[in-house]
């Protein structure tokens, strides 16, 4: 998490209007308040981490995110962010559809299944992968909707999402070296800036 | 004397504030003096900056917290669960204010007491009043109390509609504003549960058209009737299933007896009923019934809720408990979502509860860490 925080905060103007959805104990929106003056929100379900929000002094407003964020009206805000949840969301394609619709731009974040250790993993062991990124067994994975960079990518031209920036995030130091080349093979986790294609 | 538990704020003595500026009303009429019985517990800082106001709710009163007599079994103030020395309204931290609202019956100037104009007991030409009568007597006795800005405006149910209109009424005067199991206005369900419990006390002969005082009599079977339909609406299903099933409290299904039947159910509704007849009034429940009714926090900003609470400079809070059928967490929900509309800061839980309604006076463990938490990070003594 901190490891994307940096990224993160420098894809978010100075002073935006941002709503953070799954925020978690709240801290990325602390670090953005306090690093870019940002003003916002942050959406969350569960009770422990709404604690952990209030704790930090955030807006913090209990919600399940099931597919639409109805409530929010359209460009409400700068910027829509989600880090490391699109895999556990009920309808992930709906949800970014909408971060996109509420936000003039949007920061998404998500494990990549194409990494090398999970494709040995599965290939070699026979068995569903975990890793450092994924560290779930198969029964208590919250995760249900994994992607891969290829498939992040490959959504994203069809549905005409266009990356401002995006950041291949890997802590192991040979999967560092080799992201730049094969990003699919050697990201952990996978940073996109995205905004919608010239709206014409 | 029993011994009072450290957390409590103790003996506590209700202070009564005689306010001889005229208070001009919603309705056109014109208080010339009131009274207004309040308790505070701790103490105003030297900054003026740490206090908390309480906004009750239709029952409830100036008596919030502590003991007014430290008699074994005494009943303690409504909301002595979260207001004290360590707890989360804390006592060490804030100066909290209690005032029973004007139209209440349990000291201040409301049907109960003498209107000067006739030397007659106000009965039931105490003048309506609207919730904006209410902050406008409470800023009163804030500004006699040396109260500049509100640290927060708390309440529940009615107290938070109160609260809300507060952020608007007084916009610079509230630093804080916590919303609790409460809504901007009534669904027309709410308002025919009370006019149920309204038809149920001016049914009664002995309500007089409202002169019963006078009269000498009360009309408690209506008031107990009232406050029975009310009470249903109070709990949930779940809770009446827990508490009391399909339990007998006398009779038996026996064959071949034929004792009459009483559920445990009807026996608390009666009960809870009587013990409510005997201490509140019938005027002040029509009151504050249609006060209740005709609330609606945006009427005055072309029923646009994000455009009323862009007019506030308060930071909120809101609660709400997932089987509150009264007030029912979407209706919080409309509040967090016209408030982030309006760009205020705003933090929402959901408490789980199965108590309904009446959970907002409960000690459920993660609703009083919530607002332990929120009220935590006020800063008061003048700190930035």
């Amino acid at each position: 998490m901190r490891f994307e925080l940096t990224h993160i905060a420098r894809w978010v103007p100075q002073g935006a209007r941002v709503l953070d959805l799954a925020c978690g104990d709240g801290r990325l929106l602390r670090h953005l308040m306090d690093h870019r003056g940002v003003t916002g929100y942050g959406l969350e379900n569960d009770p422990e981490q709404i604690s952990q929000c209030l704790a930090r002094d955030i807006n913090v407003i209990e919600k399940e995110l099931v597919r639409d964020l109805d409530e929010y009206p359209t460009n409400s805000f700068d910027m829509v962010i989600m880090t490391q949840a699109l895999q556990v969301m009920r309808y992930p394609d709906i949800i970014l559809e909408e971060m996109l619709r509420v936000g003039r731009e949007c920061i998404v974040t998500f494990p990549n299944f194409g990494q090398l250790r999970a494709r040995t993993y599965l290939a070699w062991r026979g068995r569903m992968p975990v890793t450092r990124s994924l560290p779930f067994e198969w029964y208590d994975t919250p995760n249900i909707h994994l992607c891969t960079v290829a498939d992040f990518e490959a959504h994203c031209r069809e549905r005409s999402y266009r990356a401002l920036n995006q950041q291949m995030l890997a802590e192991h130091p040979l999967y560092r070296l080799g992201k730049g080349l094969l990003p699919n093979l050697f990201t952990e986790t996978a940073v996109y800036h995205l905004t919608r294609n010239s709206r014409t | 004397m029993a011994q009072l538990p450290a957390d409590s704020v103790g003996l506590v003595t209700p202070q009564r504030a005689t306010i001889d500026k005229p208070l001009a009303l919603s309705c056109g009429q014109v208080l010339d003096s009131y009274e207004l019985v309040y308790e505070t517990y701790g103490e105003l800082n030297a900054a003026r900056d740490n206090a908390v106001l309480i906004c009750h709710a239709l029952s409830g009163h100036h008596h919030a917290a502590g003991y007014h007599t430290g008699v074994e079994g005494e009943k303690l103030g409504w909301w002595d669960s979260c207001i004290g020395p360590g707890k989360a309204i804390d006592t060490n931290k804030f100066f909290v204010v209690v005032p029973n609202n004007i139209g209440g019956c349990h000291g201040s100037t409301g049907p109960r007491t003498v209107n000067p104009n006739t030397g007659r007991v106000w009965g039931p030409d105490f003048p309506p009043l609207r919730f904006r009568d209410w902050v406008n007597s409470q800023a009163q006795l804030a500004d006699l109390l040396g109260i500049e800005v509100w640290a927060a405006v708390i309440g529940g149910s009615l107290g938070g509609m109160q609260a809300m209109r507060w952020s608007l009424e007084y916009p610079e005067r509230v630093r804080h504003c916590l919303l609790i199991a409460t809504a901007m206005n009534l669904t027309p369900q709410n308002i025919a549960f009370n006019e149920l419990a309204r038809r149920a006390i001016t049914s009664d002969p002995n309500f007089a058209d409202g002169w019963f005082l006078e009269k000498g009599v009360a009309p408690v079977k209506g008031l107990a009737l009232a406050r029975m339909i009310g009470h249903v609406t109070y709990i949930s299903q779940h809770q009446m299933e827990e508490r009391f099933g399909r339990e007998l409290h006398e009779g038996t299904f026996e064959r071949g007896t034929n004792s009459p039947i009483r559920f445990e159910i009807e026996s608390y509704l009666n009960y809870k009923g009587d013990r409510f007849a005997e201490e509140f009034d019938a005027n002040t429940y029509l009151l504050i019934t249609r006060m209740l009714d005709v609330y609606d926090l945006a009427r005055e900003y072309d029923h646009d809720a994000v455009k009323a609470f862009s007019h506030a400079r308060a930071r909120f809070l809101v609660v709400s408990f997932t089987t509150d059928w009264r007030f029912s967490p979407e209706r919080s929900q409309q509040i967090v979502n016209a408030l982030v509309g309006a760009g205020r800061d705003v933090s929402y839980a959901n408490i789980d509860s199965q108590l309904g309604h009446d959970a907002f006076l409960a000690p459920i463990p993660r609703y009083v860490d919530t607002l332990r938490q929120y009220l935590g990070n006020i800063p008061v003594g003048g700190a930035a």
